[in-house]
């Protein structure tokens, strides 16, 4: 199962790579790994997505905290979140597919953000399983290159784990 | 004040009450080493000739003071040869220091001579690291190191500092307090958890107490006696609890594992509750927790929370340092009497019975156990690591007050003469036993020269079976019998090496040189050297 983990650390450099380190060394898997700054400038926020079992998922939590500068660790259901990735994407594009791949953006609320003779640029942010749900779509056009930020995700309503406080 | 970093790092030391510290120099590291030599009153170097033995003797002292211990190293191989020592303190443990020195920040990355990321090379292996960029730092960092080595879950804490940072001149004035936000140790237990223990164990028809080495940093030894005796409950230990128990305790049931005893495993396989108490599980301990935790009740007390469920599922579990939660929970325990499981296990214990050992050889277990009875009870026992180690867990009787260490989670080869070291030089006044095999002593005998130097009193003991032992038994037992490399021909005459170095030597192969053997290691506090010639095919168990 897939779980939604948000980590505070202090931000200093070397942090990361202790984390890395971790999920490496103990044979976590890592979906995807998003870090950034947050309203405090001394604390990171660091977004894993993890798979594994429940017990797995509790000796990461147990064993992130045990890392110095790891703050807070919280990991979240899919319900008790709301989350985030932005992806772009570039797909090849002749002029009669213009217009078709336009409807796919239009519907699926992503932007064209740039253009050229047979390609096209298409930026997205959404759930997980709707960019899985949009790379489908553009599969058959023939997707080019793809990037990701990979998943960032906080709580729902006014609940917070709150960074530095 | 006003004065250089590594005048300042010495500084640093001198207030956490360092004595003595392990190191080997090198140009990185040379500003600090010439500090050292300003407070040479206070804090002595020990040149060991070998990095790691610098970290394995701090970690022997650091077991027997209780308190962190710091060894030293310069950038590059030095830093990475302080790496099985921090390693292995990191396996079982232990508070240790190490200090490297590193190549000027402005080289940092360019592959500079001697230039190693020894903070990312040991990072799998630290409790905390430091690579120092600010000079100024220096005070927080050593003080917030040497407080992370020593609470919690002890470990060992690397701090790496360039060598254009030692030569920086700081403000310096040493802090008197710690505070990390994001480093707050349990200590006490949770008072509903205790409770749970408490009635767990009361309600409980085989109780069975299993220690291990967390009861040593916790000095917890009192408190498990009490509980053990107030509730009459069996106590077995883990091969890094040994010596947290009294060993003619009636309770007292001796080592589980692989390499463990029977009344002690079979007391874990007849038992409906275990109260764990600082012991991990690890898999030389419980072979097969899935199937003791099923028909087993399970408590778990361990300060470091990521111990409890890891490899053994948890009934009730207790976060905090033992010796708090074990004071509470004396607090809460009526006294029991559990005459008939006693009895029970009591049927378990095996008397020792010694094969004739073949001419020229003696049974290393006869000669152990017949040593130990000669011995002083406050003799501190290093045991190395292979068939030595078992031979010496199993069959050295322990007296009150007595003390083994080992290598237990890493195993490591060479840990034990560097180890019996440094607890010699934290606790003068007692023996210092070494035992180790003649495979392991050839990683470590360069420490001779150490001893001899310094003067430090080691009793050394080699099992010579002319064998890595426990490997080849292990090809005998596992591979049908086909041997390979596990032949030590070409070693020396471990008598005549000692005597090379200016070190007494005995040589036992018979009854009569064991009798005389015996008789000195157990007299007067000197260093030397005992080679006892085993069997090669003599079995571990
Ligand atoms: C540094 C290191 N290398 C290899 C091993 C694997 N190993 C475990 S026991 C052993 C044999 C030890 O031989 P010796 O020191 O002669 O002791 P004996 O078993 O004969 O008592 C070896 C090689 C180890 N534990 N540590």
């Amino acid at each position: 199962m897939k779980h939604t983990i948000s980590v505070l650390v202090e931000n200093h450099s070397g942090v990361l790579s202790r984390i890395s380190g971790l999920f490496s060394r103990r044979g976590f898997n890592i979906e995807s790994l998003a870090v950034g700054p947050t309203e405090n400038p001394e604390v990171s926020r660091i977004t894993i997505i993890a798979d594994g079992d429940d017990h797995t998922v509790e000796q990461i939590e147990k064993q992130l905290n045990k890392l110095i500068e790891v703050i807070k660790v919280k990991s979240f259901k899919p319900s008790e979140c709301m989350a985030r990735e932005l992806m772009l994407l570039k797909v090849s594009a002749t002029a009669d597919k213009r217009q078709e791949i336009m409807t796919i953006c239009e519907i699926t609320e992503s932007k064209v953000i740039d253009m050229t003779v047979n390609t096209m640029t298409l930026e997205i942010c959404d759930k997980y399983d709707h960019l899985i749900k949009f790379v489908a779509l553009l599969e058959p056009y023939g997707i080019i290159e793809m990037v990701r930020t990979g998943t960032i995700a906080i709580q729902r309503g006014s609940d917070t784990i709150a960074a530095g406080k | 004040m006003k004065m250089s970093a590594s005048r300042a790092m010495v500084e640093c030391l001198k207030a956490e009450g360092i004595n003595t510290v392990y190191g080997y120099p090198g140009a990185a590291i040379c500003p600090f080493f010439d500090a050292l030599l300003d407070e040479e009153k206070t804090i002595k170097n020990i040149l060991v000739r070998h990095e790691a033995n610098g970290g394995h003797a701090a970690s022997g002292f650091a077991r027997i003071s209780g308190r962190p211990q710091v060894c030293i190293a310069t950038s590059g191989p030095g830093a990475v040869n302080l790496i099985t020592a921090i390693a292995t303190a990191y396996a079982d443990s232990i508070p240790i220091i190490a200090i490297t020195g590193q190549v000027s920040t402005e080289q940092i990355g360019s592959d500079a001579f001697q230039e190693a990321d020894i903070t990312g090379a040991a990072e799998p292996f630290v409790k905390h690291s430091y690579l120092v960029k600010d000079a100024g730092d220096i005070p927080r960092i050593f003080k917030e190191a040497f407080y992370i080595a020593g609470t919690g879950r002890p470990g060992p804490v690397l701090i790496d500092v360039p060598v254009d940072v030692q030569k920086a001149v700081i403000d310096f004035s040493y802090p008197k307090s710690v505070s990390i936000r994001s480093y707050k140790p349990t200590i006490k237990g949770n008072y509903m958890q205790v409770k749970r223990v408490a009635k767990a164990l009361k309600s409980a028809k085989r109780p069975l107490i299993c220690i291990g080495g967390g009861v040593f940093a916790s000095h917890a030894t009192e408190e498990v006696r009490k509980l053990s005796e107030v509730m009459d409950i069996p106590v077995i230990t883990t091969m890094m609890g040994i010596s947290c128990f009294n060993d003619d305790d009636r309770l007292f049931f001796g080592m589980i594992g692989t390499h463990g005893v029977k009344s002690a495993n079979s007391a874990a396989n007849d038992c409906d509750t275990l109260l764990l108490v600082g012991a991990r599980v690890g898999d030389r301990a419980v072979k097969t927790p899935l199937a003791l935790a099923e028909t087993t009740t399970i408590i778990h007390i361990d300060i470091d929370p990521a111990e409890i469920g890891k490899n053994i599922g948890t009934d009730i579990p207790l976060v905090g340092n033992a010796k708090d939660v074990l004071r509470q929970l004396l607090e809460v325990v009526e006294p029991m009497e559990h005459k008939e499981w006693v009895e029970h296990l009591e049927s378990y214990r095996v008397k020792r019975e010694y094969s004739r050992p073949k001419e020229g050889t003696v049974n290393p277990r006869e000669f152990i156990e017949k040593l130990s009875e000669a011995m002083p009870a406050e003799t501190i026992v290093t045991a190395d690591v292979g068939q030595n180690q078992i031979w010496a867990a199993t069959s050295y009787k322990l007296k009150a007050n007595g003390r083994f260490l080992t290598s237990g989670g890493m195993g490591t080869m060479g840990y034990s003469l560097p180890c019996a070291m440094g607890a010699k030089m934290a606790c003068p006044e007692r023996t210092s036993l070494q035992i180790c095999g003649d495979g392991s002593f050839q990683m470590q005998f360069m420490e001779m020269a150490t001893c001899v130097q310094y003067g430090i009193k080691v009793k050394i003991v080699v099992m010579t079976n002319n064998r890595l032992g426990m490997v080849r038994e292990l090809q005998d037992i596992g591979f049908n019998g086909r041997k390979v490399s596990v032949f030590l021909d070409g070693s020396p005459d471990f008598v005549k090496l000692a005597e090379a170095y200016g070190i007494p030597a005995l040589r036992v192969n018979d009854e009569k040189s064991m009798k005389k053997a015996i008789k000195e290691l157990a007299g007067e506090d000197k260093l030397m050297l005992v080679e006892v010639c085993v069997d090669e095919d003599a079995p571990t168990l």
